[in-house]
């Protein structure tokens, strides 16, 4: 059960070995918490466990894919079934891709979209009921200030993302009373091997912070956090820049 | 199905701290029958008893279960010659005291507030300002009548130990309590005479206290922890007994016995949360500290400001925002007074915002497996919820623990399961007996999930 303190005792990382998920997953342990289940493609994820063994958390891996969408209920249940109570389900599944090659392949664009939008949505429906049962419990999904306003280099992506906010922020107001809550995530550029071949943004940041956010986000029971938090007032203005200028945004 | 289908009936359950709310089916039955009815139906997620909701922490909440609200088990009987008092456990120690004081009698135990119940009084096996004298709630109850998980209806005197022993502080995890048998206190006025006297940092509040506590029935010192440097720890204690007839004015004399307390103000909704923050708290404390007497001695007042003094204003708990706020109270034993220098240093210097503390010294301890108190000092505080108190609240456990102390498990709302085990040293007995008398878990709440009690 989480404490007054926003402290998590129990975590289920779906995209287990995402960089972000797993920076998050660490900040979890250090402040406490006990228990992680890790889903991932494969069913291992070596690494991952290791390091979250070595902070002082018992940690399960589970195999997951997230297009097989027809999988996903059976397997979230699964998970709260063998973990008991879960404080935090981390939803990182996401696949940056390539938008001049999504132009070309139209099937590869949308089997983006189901990696960055529909699976999310499997899941995440699945893990509010059992959130809901529970009684109490966050579902952190992972957006991206991409999917604030599309954007012309990444548009494929970035409507995913478009989409996956809003169900985020539709389901928070679905659970809206039940002791279930989700917070959407909205980093901005973020460090790692995802967006490494992208050139850094301004107000770039690190996986950790984007962990940081998450726990303090928790501690605050926000629904929408910003990475950094200046760029909730960024995009303000940027979402009304005319749409000729948008247009001509450099990244 | 895996989901329930009666999710609609739930409600946000939250402690008087309002920090983790989560969600559960509450009940209210009007019988000891409806009570056994709700055990005996209980879903996959169990069910926990709920008095007034003045636990600060998640003691009465059980999430995605259900929460059968006491407060519908009412009534009373009163033995006028001696002052035995059986009661539902959903009475009010409010209604208690209008029913018993303008009979010559006052509830064993009264803690900071009337508003707690009967069931709640002996779940959390609550200590007064009389605990270096009289003991807990406990020490004064005979017999009461619980509802066992198993649906089974027991009266439990002390020749039943464990299972008496297990329930008085069980925080409600052996059953349902529906009725209690307990001893009340005579008195002959409604008024307390009082004794006030300064003391001008911590060495000196417990030296006080050490010396003169035996002299009172009653004794309690608030303490200003935003006080610094040589100032640090500085109190006002307040101590005093029950006042005679003889000492009541002409106009408090004609009844003496009168007791009827109102609630005048409540913090309005909209209260601002950032009303309580360091530097209004610290001029409250400064004004408060000023405004007291050196030393004043015998002064009479009536009951409700000597021991309710925050009953007046009706959910003050909201001061402190959306984000809600924790009370700390540990216990450490006599002998580990430089660890509570240091806490009183190390909470000083944080500058986190609480109001006056409170500190007690408190006497034997009642034989209550999960029970509270012990002989030593106990220190009160609140904590708003910030990031920086995380750090806190972890030193703090730390060095409670390392003195041999303890946290009191219905404040509590940060602690770890480990902790526990080296702070209660019998809740191995205790989870033992639970398997016995509940072997599927049917008694649940958040603070058993988050203390693996
Ligand atoms: C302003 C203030 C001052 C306080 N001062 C003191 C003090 O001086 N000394 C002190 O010891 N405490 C003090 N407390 C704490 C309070 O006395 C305890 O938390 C008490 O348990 C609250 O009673 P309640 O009826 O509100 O119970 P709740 O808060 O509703 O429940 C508390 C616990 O009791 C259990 N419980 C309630 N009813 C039953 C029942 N019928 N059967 C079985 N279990 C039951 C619950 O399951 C839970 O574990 C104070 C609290 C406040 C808000
Ligand atoms: N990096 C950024 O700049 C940035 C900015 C904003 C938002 N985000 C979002 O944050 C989340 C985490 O990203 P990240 O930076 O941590 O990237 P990452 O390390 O590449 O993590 C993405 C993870 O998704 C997993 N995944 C992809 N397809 C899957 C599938 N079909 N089934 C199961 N798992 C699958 C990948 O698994 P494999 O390990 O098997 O490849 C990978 O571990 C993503 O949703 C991303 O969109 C990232």
């Amino acid at each position: 059960m989480k404490n007054a303190l926003g402290v998590v005792d129990s975590v289920v990382v779906l995209g287990g070995r995402s960089e972000i998920g797993r920076a998050i997953a660490r900040r979890l342990v250090r402040d406490g918490a006990s228990r992680v289940v890790l889903a991932v493609r494969g069913g291992a994820a070596a690494d991952a466990a290791v390091e979250l063994g070595e902070l002082g958390a018992t940690v399960t891996v589970v195999d997951f894919d997230a297009l097989d969408v027809d999988s996903h209920e059976r397997l979230v249940r699964s998970i709260f079934a063998s973990l008991g109570d879960v404080d935090v389900v981390v939803s990182a599944v996401g696949e940056l891709g390539d938008q001049a090659r999504y132009e070309r392949e139209p099937a590869a664009a949308a089997a983006s979209v189901r990696t960055n939008l529909v699976g999310h949505v499997s899941t995440g429906l699945a893990v509010a009921a059992c959130l809901r049962a529970q009684g109490h419990g966050t579902l952190v999904v992972l957006s991206s200030v991409a999917g604030i306003r599309t954007r012309r280099s990444n548009f494929v992506y970035g409507c995913a993302k478009a989409g996956l906010d809003g169900f985020a922020l539709g389901l928070a107001d679905a659970l809206h009373g039940t002791g279930a809550t989700v917070m959407a995530v909205r980093p901005g550029y973020v460090h790692t091997a995802m967006s490494a071949h992208v050139p850094p943004a301004p107000m770039s940041v690190t996986v950790e912070d984007v962990a940081d956010a998450v726990a303090d986000g928790l501690r605050r029971g926000a629904v929408v956090v910003w990475v950094p938090q200046r760029l909730a007032g960024v995009f303000a203005v940027l979402r009304l820049l005319p749409r000729s200028v948008w247009r001509r945004m450099p990244t | 199905m895996f989901v329930e289908a009666d999710h609609a009936q739930r409600a946000l359950v939250s402690g008087w701290g309002r920090t983790v709310p989560t969600a559960a089916t509450v009940r209210r039955p009007r019988s000891v029958a409806e009570t056994a009815a709700i055990l005996g139906s209980a879903g996959p997620r169990g069910v926990i008893a709920r008095g007034l909701g003045r636990a600060y922490g998640d003691a009465a909440q059980n999430a995605g279960g259900t929460v059968i609200d006491c407060t519908g088990l009412a009534g009373m009987r009163l033995d006028p010659e001696t002052g035995v008092v059986t009661a539902a456990a959903g009475m009010s120690v409010d209604a208690l005291l209008r029913a018993l004081i303008p009979h010559g009698w006052f509830v064993p135990v009264s803690p900071g507030t009337r508003q707690v119940t009967v069931g709640g009084a002996i779940a959390a096996d609550i200590h007064g300002k009389n605990h270096h004298r009289d003991g807990s709630f406990s020490e004064a109850l005979s017999s009461l009548r619980l509802i066992l998980p198993s649906g089974e209806h027991r009266l439990v005197d002390r020749s039943d130990g464990r299972l008496f022993q297990a329930t008085v502080g069980g925080m409600g995890l052996t059953g349902v309590i529906v009725e209690a048998t307990f001893r009340c206190i005579p008195i002959r006025t409604s008024r307390m005479r009082v004794d006030t006297v300064r003391a001008a940092n911590l060495e000196e509040a417990l030296a006080l206290m050490a010396e003169g506590d035996d002299a009172y029935r009653y004794s309690v010192a608030w303490i200003d922890l935003l006080a610094r440097g040589p100032a640090l720890g500085r109190s006002v204690l307040t101590r005093g007994d029950h006042a005679e007839p003889a000492e009541l004015t002409p106009r408090d004399a004609v009844d003496p016995l009168g007791f009827d307390p109102r609630v005048r103000l409540g913090v309005p909704p909209w209260a601002p949360s950032g009303l309580l923050n360091p530097m209004t708290v610290r001029a409250f404390n400064e004004l408060w500290f000023r405004r007291a007497p050196r030393e004043r001695r015998g002064e009479i007042q009536p009951l409700a400001g000597f021991f309710h003094p925050l009953d007046a204003l009706a959910e003050w708990n909201r001061l402190y925002g959306r984000r809600g706020f924790l009370q700390y109270q540990f216990l450490l034993p006599f002998g580990a007074e430089g660890t509570l220098q240091e806490i009183v240093e190390r909470v000083s210097a944080s500058g986190v915002a609480s109001f006056l503390a409170v500190l007690k010294r408190l006497g034997a301890a009642s034989g209550g497996w999960m029970s509270f108190p012990a002989p030593g000092w106990t220190l009160t505080l609140d904590v708003p919820v910030r990031p920086r108190v995380l750090g806190l609240t972890r030193d703090l456990d730390a060095a409670v623990l390392a003195a041999g102390g303890r946290v009191y498990l219905a404040k509590d709302s940060v602690l770890r399961a480990d902790a526990v085990e080296r702070m209660y040293p019998r809740v191995m007995d205790f989870r033992a007996l639970r398997s016995e008398i509940d072997p599927q878990r049917i008694l649940r709440s958040d603070l058993a999930r988050r203390l693996e009690l």
